[in-house]
């Protein structure tokens, strides 16, 4: 039982995975944001002709080139935990995930190795036309990779297309385009690729800001504002109507992650939606009769909680002591099970599994060893028949020795179809067997609500700073608005920042589960020392700075030469 | 013909990478970055945990009953 698990154990696997998926994310999203706004412009290179365009793409595909090499390989790091440190976990997805990851993989390698490769050394040398080609498919198959990925995240959080094979006690994939394109998997996919937009967009207006502010390269910095707070408006407004389209999946999929973003007890029909709060700290259980907030304010549009969940304002919307306790209509009809309920329909499952693996170990050994097991029960036969005998004074009747080998092997035939069924009866439910009271249902409140509060608020500020930023770059007012060159310049802190909390509510969100209501993260980890993870957290954590601090340096060194365009 | 082709190929990245500047700084870091990872990580703190098992059956057998006896 998880009391074998050192509670710490799971932390400090859980943090260092965080640690390696931010640091990570911090590369990824300038790679995706980035190489579109460069490619927009090599574009505007193609169609006008003018070299100014070209110098202007070049710089930023310089900048792109050093986020690119020091980023690259970074997400490797996060396999190798799978393998180490989430060992369980990984052998009972692997079928699942290993053809995302492995598409991943030959398309990281052949579209971006090679189309990079022209990006970076073709100019001059192969058309324009071409060169512009590789420049898109580069951050096509970027992009596509980020896809493959985000699939296998998807799963995590919606486990579907798959069946489990007890036999090998691994999720088997039995339809590739529902893992590929189930809706988590779809929103996911946007939403995220989509901040990774806006943290590019706000990366060039951010730059030529500072560029601004210095008084240099002004010519330069001013287009390069232009095409970027164009393409981060258009990136905040699509990211809004995928954000709604990821919380209603959240809405449907993990009811206990919205009731936790929302810090929503008590749910009802025609739920307001949280605009900022300060949630209760004396709140301890669920049940208590405590206040979840000491203060907060709703978004002022009545019900629209429950109009972005399910599409209708007077839509019930669970909380978190309605979701332990069940008894609620869900939204396709079914009544919800209690967290009890679940909790014995996971033990079932588990046991299930466990008398499945007993009976097919007899199965194999009635068929292996037929014949000794057969002068076994011969033995046992004669052995009874004299104690009858003896204790009667009559002739047993018994059954012979094969009849009662048929008699066994078919008992244990209806214990694998029996225990099969259990299984698969009660296999949506297998995870919650791990969970020892309905409490330990509930991922960190404060983490995921705030977390949640801090990337609505800065994605609406950025969407309203590149709307202000499109209309004065427009007016050509830009260059005379050092408050606004600041505010662009700090600002790419903030959708960097925006986005890892997006990341946080994702992952915390779901806590306990490493998959959705299959595995809780107690039964996925390998039984690894912790002071082993903690050595390792703090390995990657120098090892991350370090090249975190590389790629500031080399940044900074290639921001401060500057694109030395002749602007006159 | 074919042979031309290949040499225009091989021509074009090492004139490429002979004309790199911040670049080979950065493949630098790339090369550095990944003999960290892949000698150093990999082989001392990452090891496969199931790697110690000899085959898949045995993986199999060691999750089922980790799977079942963390529920007990």
């Amino acid at each position: 039982m998880i009391a074998e698990i050192d509670i710490s154990l799971i932390d400090w696997s859980r943090a260092q995975f965080a640690l390696t998926a931010f640091y990570h994310w911090l590369f990824v999203p300038l790679t995706l944001g980035l190489g579109i706004v460069q490619a927009v412009m090599e574009t505007i290179y193609y169609k006008t002709g003018d070299e100014f365009w070209k110098k202007t793409a070049k710089f930023w595909m310089k900048l792109f080139g050093i986020n690119f090499a020091i980023g690259v390989a970074t997400g490797l790091i996060l396999e190798f935990e799978f393998g180490t440190n989430w060992s369980n976990y990984s052998w009972f997805v692997g079928d699942i995930f290993g053809a995302p990851l492995a598409i991943e993989g030959v398309v990281a390698f052949f579209m971006e190795a090679t189309f990079i490769a022209v990006m970076f050394f073709g100019w001059n040398k192969v058309s324009k036309g071409f060169h512009l080609a590789s420049t898109w498919l580069t951050i096509l198959g970027a992009t596509i990779s980020a896809f493959w990925i985000l699939v296998a995240n998807g799963w995590m959080q919606y486990p579907t297309g798959m069946g489990f094979n007890p036999d090998t006690v691994r999720n088997e994939m039995e339809s590739f385009w529902a893992v590929a394109f189930s809706p988590v998997a779809i929103n996911k996919f946007f939403h995220t690729v989509l901040s990774g937009w806006i943290i590019g967009a706000m990366f060039v207006a951010g730059i030529s800001s500072w560029y601004l502010l210095r008084k240099r390269e002004i010519k330069f910095a001013l287009s390069s504002i232009k095409v970027a707070v164009v393409f981060g408006l258009i990136a905040c407004l699509l990211s809004i109507w995928t954000g709604d389209g990821s919380a209603s999946q959240v809405a449907k999929r993990q009811p206990m992650k919205l009731a936790a973003m929302e810090g929503l007890y008590e749910g009802d029909n025609g739920v307001n939606l949280v605009g900022i709060g300060i949630l209760n700290p004396s709140k301890k259980e669920y049940n208590d009769n405590e206040k979840a907030f000491l203060f907060k304010i709703d978004v002022p549009i009545p019900k629209l909680l429950s109009y972005l969940a399910f599409g209708k304002f007077n839509e019930y919307v669970p909380g978190i002591k309605n979701i332990l306790e069940g008894g609620y209509k869900q939204p396709d009809g079914a009544i919800a099970l209690s967290a009890e309920e679940k909790i014995a329909r996971g033990k079932l499952a588990i046991d299930a599994l466990s008398e499945y693996k007993k009976a097919k170990a007899d199965s194999a050994l009635y068929a292996n060893k037929a014949d000794s097991i057969k002068i076994v029960l011969a033995a046992e036969i004669e052995n009874y028949a004299e104690t009858v005998s003896d204790d009667t004074g009559a002739t047993s009747q018994a059954l012979t020795a094969d009849e009662l080998f048929s008699g066994k092997t078919a008992e244990i035939q209806t214990k694998i179809v029996n225990s099969r069924k259990q299984l698969d009866d009660n296999f949506d439910y297998f995870g919650y067997g791990y969970i020892k009271e309905p409490k330990d249902l509930i991922p960190p409140l404060s983490l995921t609500f705030y977390a949640f509060r801090v990337m609505v608020i800065l994605g609406g500020f950025l969407l309203l700073l590149f709307a202000l930023a499109t209309y004065l770059s427009y007016k050509n007012k830009f260059e005379t608005k050092r408050w606004l060159q600041w505010t662009c310049l700090i600002s790419i802190f903030l959708a960097i920042f925006a986005g890892q909390a997006g990341w946080v509510v994702a992952e915390v969100g779901r806590q306990p589960w490493a998959i959705q209501d299959i595995l809780p993260t107690s039964a996925a980890i390998s039984k690894l020392s912790t002071s082993s993870v903690q050595l390792t957290f703090f390995i990657f954590l120098a090892l991350f700075t370090i090249l975190l601090i590389a790629e500031l340096k080399i940044l900074t060194s290639a921001i401060k030469k500057g694109p030395q365009i002749n602007e006159q | 013909m074919k042979t031309s082709v290949l040499k225009r190929i091989l021509s074009f990245y090492v004139e490429g990478f002979r004309s790199m500047t911040i670049g080979k700084t950065l493949w630098l870091i790339i090369l550095v970055k990944l003999f960290v990872m892949f000698v150093f990580l990999k082989f001392f703190f990452f090891p496969s945990y199931l790697g110690k098992f000899d085959n898949a059956a045995e993986k199999q057998k060691y999750v089922s009953n980790e799977l079942i006896q963390r529920a007990k």
